[in-house]
């Protein structure tokens, strides 16, 4: 139903960013979700990150699978070009996207049964390929569009709405993506913008691939209590391990730290992400350690979120194929064809 | 036995264990008769393994240019003894059979009409070369030897091949060149050399040039200015990619910098590797991807994504046998239906269907133009034959004056003067709307959907705002009815009948019906080269009755797809396949048209009586 009109109302005291547009250039059509739907949020705070980080919509890539989560790029950035593709297959479309114009920015929404099920090996491989896009798993826990069956994120006990336990162990996309090699790994919740916007912003910027994982209850099937994916369950058991403050290359940072409570990362255009660490011994940097540490929390039923694990020295897709710098869609036809000479000497050797 | 020399006409086998080198044996053999300038063709029948398995490559030589496969073997090479008994009853009565005698033959296996050339290659090696495998290998390029002498090869031409083909390796020339001499020799000391059938030069061959259609293909996609290519390893399309690369690596890479014109993607699966593509084209680079049979099942689902959202997809199917795993190694046609309209709901592609690497090269590029000027996926249907084996084609032209249809795409200009985009209206004549690249322009966004959208790319769920955009679709694929490359045809003075066939066929029914106007059995010949069909094959069945449909499957799928899309009356047709999986032959056309018209006329002499 995104062919209701949103109403256009102007605040006056809406800020306009360094391209002279406001939050609201931002937006996108009205959500059709349900009213308190985990995944509205999200997209507030991608409408937020976008804006704050000056990015131009049509320089944006918006790209989505099959699922309430993949509905939602229609409700941001407008201006950006969409792309609602075929369920789970998202990867590979934005890889080939990303293939042929590394100059756009990409971002990839997608839910626990888009990338989690039917999408799992596409996901896996995008991974591995180091595309370098933003990629969120608006995570519920269930499907939502054919109304609550269980997810492969669900927990072992989780209930479903009608009080049915789930008996098979979920995947876990952040374990995953560490054992194979991603190169920005986090996990927020819905309810926690403050947290979130930040994420986004660096994970935006972060060359390679990023994954987010984020908590976003399912108000209508999976929002009840025995329920695993719940706001309050969410609420309850998440494990701030990590703040994140992002400040873009052009700002000055201002913030300080006390020695010993904070990592910053330079990013490759010169943003500098820091990592204000709220268990102190946590270092984001050093994958075995972050997996085994996300191991023992969980275990004990902890949800740890923040940005959890950052690498800024993975190959991207495009240095591992050694591409040109401009994207290849525009690369002029004539530099393109060997020509008829080459073709005539080339077959000497099929004589 | 005497008998009069048939010079540059007749056929031989040579019968291996895949993983001995026997391939380079039999690609020299191949390759000297074709710089002899002799009409040649080599088909290589392997199976799908490493090493170890039975291996066949069959050679025929003709002088009037028929070179589709035939089974009348006139010349054996016996080398596997696993299938030696087999190898020995296919010689024709009056051959020739030549195997290794090192050892005793088995005296069960002796046949009194035809001749055995005995030639120890073993014990010849062993004697002469020390280390196992080169030992191995060496019988093979022995018995390339030992052809030359029976069957007249020029010498000088294998000394140059093998000077161009060492000329880095030295001490591998001097064994090869050792290894040759030793077969030759003895064939020219123990037995009465040449034989009957013998080669002779020609001049047939000087605007030619050697080449399978997997290279061709990927030559195509090169000229085209293919940048994306994405694909998953499957036989028997893997050397397009493998060849593509090649090529990209020798003339898209800048020498200074090592940066890359082109991007492969090695995908996890077919799904991924249309998906890659899909989203490549989409954001305006020409794209491509190959596989076979098995992958283009993996893609339908995506396919029908390309189809609806309008996105411009070169999908290269290099055809093998079916279903399930099937044959991978073998040849067939079966993937004609499933191309034609992959995908669920209504969706409907433009093919193109290449009869040699020659048509490969050309409809390659052809395929990126249509795909763009239809913003359509397209199809390019070969098969294992034509793609795996090297063909005599003429050379490769190119024209520098090509430059790629990109079609209906908004420049930053064109948009900047609108004063609003839509994706899908207005339309030209062929049905088509403009489309823009992500990142041109501010005005060019719009969004991409597989799911129901209106004229103007909105979502909708309204029936006649559905349909108008389904019917838009049909029309457009209507109008590439007359684009894409026409059916050849060829007609005979006194035609009774007509025949039409697809792909690959092209030369066993040439050749039959060549032979069949010499027992004064006249038909007029169309081979259909794209889909939608053009108005000529229309009119070629409206022209006549009957019309054999020559192909290679079971369920006649192109016969099926002329009844669907065509007004032919379907009593009108008459089904010739081949579909066990080696490529046709002229006697199995020449046999299905005799037998079929046998019974026609049998059938009105009843009706008479």
């Amino acid at each position: 139903m995104s062919y209701i009109k949103k109403p256009v109302a102007r605040h006056p005291s809406l800020e306009p960013n360094a391209l002279g547009l406001t939050v609201r250039d931002y937006e996108g059509s009205m959500s059709t979700l349900c009213a308190g739907c985990g995944h509205d949020s999200i997209t507030a705070a991608i409408v937020r990150a976008f804006h704050e980080l000056d990015t131009p919509p049509h320089m944006i890539a918006k790209l989505s699978g099959i699922g309430c989560s993949s509905k939602t790029p229609t409700y941001f950035v407008s201006g950006a070009h969409g792309f609602n593709s075929a369920h789970g297959r998202m990867p590979p479309i934005a890889t080939g996207a990303a293939a042929a114009n590394k100059d756009l920015t990409y971002i990839g929404v997608s839910g626990d049964g888009d990338s989690l099920s039917i999408g799992l090996g596409h996901m896996c491989h995008v991974i591995r390929r180091n595309v370098n896009m933003l990629y969120l798993i608006e995570n519920n826990g269930c499907y939502g569009l054919t109304k609550g069956q269980f997810s492969a994120s669900s927990d072992i006990g989780s209930k479903s709405k009608r009080g049915e336990p789930n008996t098979q162990p979920p995947i876990d996309p952040v374990m995953l993506a560490l054992s194979i090699g991603a190169t920005f790994v986090a996990r927020s919740f819905s309810g926690d913008k403050a947290q979130l916007v930040p994420i986004l912003k660096a994970g935006i910027r972060h060359k390679g691939f990023a994954l987010i994982d984020i908590i976003s209850p399912c108000v209508t099937f999976n929002d009840h209590e025995g329920s695993t994916k719940s706001y309050l369950h969410t609420r309850k058991h998440q494990l701030p391990l990590i703040a994140t403050d992002f400040v873009p290359h052009a700002k000055e940072i201002t913030a300080s730290y006390p020695d010993g409570t904070a990592t910053s990362v330079t990013m490759h255009d010169g943003s500098v992400v820091t990592l204000r660490k709220v268990a102190p011994d946590y270092d984001p940097t050093d994958r075995r350690a972050v997996q085994s540490f996300l191991h023992e929390r969980q275990s004990s039923g902890e949800i740890p979120v923040g940005l959890l694990y950052i690498d800024q020295d993975g190959v991207e897709m495009h240095e591992g194929a050694k591409t040109v710098d401009r994207p290849l869609a525009h690369v002029p036809y004539e530099d393109l064809c060997p020509g008829s000479a080459v073709l005539a000497k080339l077959q000497d050797a099929y004589r | 036995m005497l008998e009069i020399p048939r010079i540059n006409d007749f056929a031989f086998k040579l019968a291996n264990v895949n993983g001995t080198g026997s391939a380079s044996a039999n690609g020299l053999l191949m390759q000297a008769i074709f710089r002899m300038g002799i009409p040649v063709s080599g088909k290589n029948l392997f199976p799908s393994n490493i090493q170890g398995l039975p291996t066949w490559y069959e050679i025929r030589v003709n002088h009037e240019g028929h070179t589709a496969r035939t089974s009348d073997y006139d010349l054996m090479v016996a080398m596997n003894a696993e299938t030696y008994a087999a190898d020995v009853r296919e010689v024709r009565s009056g051959g020739w059979l030549v195997y290794d005698s090192s050892w005793p033959l088995n005296p069960a296996l002796a046949r009194t009409d035809i001749t055995f050339i005995g030639v120890p290659y073993a014990a010849l090696c062993n004697e002469t070369f020390g280390e196992s495998r080169e030992r191995t290998l060496m019988k093979n390029i022995a018995y390339a030897g030992t052809l030359a002498a029976l069957l007249d090869i020029d010498m000088d031409v294998v000394g140059q091949m093998l000077k161009e083909k060492f000329s880095k390796k030295p001490a591998l020339m001097e064994s090869n060149k050792k290894a040759i001499r030793l077969g030759y020799d003895y064939a020219k000391e123990h037995f009465s050399c040449p034989l009957p059938i013998r080669l002779q030069k020609m001049d047939a061959n000087a605007g030619s040039i050697l080449m399978d259609g997997n290279t061709a293909t990927a030559l195509g996609a090169l000229y085209a200015g293919a940048t994306v290519a994405a694909w998953y390893p499957i036989t028997p399309s893997t050397s397009v990619l493998d060849a593509f690369k090649g090529l990209c690596e020798a003339h898209r890479t800048d020498k200074a910098t090592g940066k890359r014109n082109y991007c492969i993607l090695q995908a996890e699966d077919e799904l991924a590797a249309v998906g890659m593509v899909i989203g490549a084209a989409w954001n305006g680079a020409r794209a491509f991807t190959s596989t076979s049979g098995p992958g283009i099942s993996l893609m339908n689902e995506l396919v029908g994504l390309a189809y609806y959202a309008e996105i411009p997809v070169v999908i290269i199917d290099v055809q093998r046998v079916g279903p399930a795993t099937g044959m991978p190694t073998r040849t067939q046609q079966g993937d004609i239906l499933l191309t034609a309209y992959a995908s669920h709901g209504d969706t409907k592609h433009i093919c193109l269907y290449p009869a040699n690497p020659a048509e490969c090269f050309h409809f390659a590029v052809k395929a990126f133009d249509l795909a763009e000027r239809f913003q359509t996926p397209v199809f390019m249907l070969t098969d294992l034959d034509i793609g795996m084996n090297d063909w005599v084609v003429p050379r490769l032209e190119w024209d520098d004056a090509y430059r790629p249809d990109r079609g209906h795409v908004l420049s930053r200009g064109d948009l900047e003067a609108m004063p609003k985009f839509y994706r899908y209206s207005p339309e030209d004549e062929l049905g088509v709307a403009a489309r823009t690249l992500p990142g041109v322009h501010e005005k060019g966004a719009f969004f991409t959907r597989g799911s129901g959208h209106n004229k103007l790319g909105g979502y909708t769920e309204v029936p006649d705002e559905y349909q108008e955009v389904m019917d838009r679709l049909a029309r457009k694929h209507r109008a590439a009815r007359n684009l894409v490359p026409p059916a050849t045809i060829e007609r005979r003075k006194g035609a009774t009948f007509g025949v039409i066939t697809i792909g690959g066929c092209d030369l066993a029914v040439r050749e039959a019906l060549g032979a069949l106007e010499k027992r004064g059995v006249f038909a007029d010949y169309l081979r259909v080269r794209g889909f939608p069909f053009g108005d000529e094959v229309e009119a070629f069945l409206r022209e006549h009755d009957p019309v054999f449909v020559i192909e290679q499957n079971r369920d006649a799928q192109l016969k099926s797809l002329l009844v669907l899309e065509t007004t032919v009356p379907k009593e009108k047709l008459r089904s010739i396949r081949a579909y066990g999986g080696f490529p046709l032959q002229a006697a199995q056309v020449i046999e299905g048209i005799e037998s079929q018209l046998l019974r026609q006329q049998d059938a009105h002499v009843e009706e008479r009586l």
